[in-house]
């Protein structure tokens, strides 16, 4: 692999990773539960994008699934997390 | 590895500019997360990464491994189109559930004090 994607995969991973630090600290702080789910929402964004990088620089395919199962789940879970918040119910 | 090493120098780097512009912009959305004061300008930060973050680094992916494999390999597609599709539902229901919780919560608060007059 060539040292500049070497390098730009490295980098990336990084601002991934503070991307995620900072939704950590919206989950922990958050004053009100929607607040919170939004954080979670965007976590698991920046975890798929990272798991897409992870794929990069391992050169291999496998990692696009994982994350496609991630946009997936997250999809429900904030969908669930939402509804609750709505009706105090998921399945009613 | 080692089909890696066969991409292009130009194909390398447009795959590097197209990860770190995607990963700044999810930065920068997540970032919002921390820095908005409502709840309601707040909700619109992550959006940034979820279009122009996923839609330049899955580009990236789309055309490291085309390089490396030597064929179009386009699947990286799903996850755009499933994340700019979801997102604009999930965020609308949280939204709605956000307002309705905020109205019960004024209508709880200007209660107390009407009761005592």
């Amino acid at each position: 692999m060539s040292p500049v994607l070497v390098w730009a995969v490295g980098v990336a991973q990084v601002l991934l990773g503070l991307a995620m630090a900072c939704a950590c600290f919206r989950i922990l702080r958050g004053p009100r539960a929607q607040d919170r789910v939004v954080a979670f929402d965007s976590l698991y964004v920046n975890a798929m994008l990272l798991l897409l990088v992870f794929g990069i620089g391992s050169g291999s395919a496998l990692y696009f699934e994982a994350a496609l199962i991630i946009a997936l789940l997250g999809f429900v879970s904030t969908v669930a997390l939402a509804k609750f918040l709505l009706r105090g119910e998921v399945i009613e | 590895m080692n089909d890696a090493a066969q991409i292009s120098s130009l194909s390398a780097n447009v795959v590097a500019i197209l990860l770190i512009i995607g990963a700044t912009f999810t930065l920068v959305g997540s970032f919002g997360l921390i820095r908005l004061r409502n709840f309601y300008q707040r909700v619109h930060a992550p959006t940034l990464g979820t279009t122009l973050g996923t839609a330049c680094i899955a580009l990236a992916s789309m055309i490291y491994f085309s390089a490396a494999s030597g064929r179009m390999a386009v699947h990286e597609l799903l996850i755009v189109l499933f994340v700019t599709t979801t997102t604009p539902i999930s965020l609308m229901v949280l939204v709605r559930a956000a307002a309705l919780r905020d109205r019960a919560l004024e209508e709880t608060t200007s209660e107390a004090p009407g009761e005592g007059q």
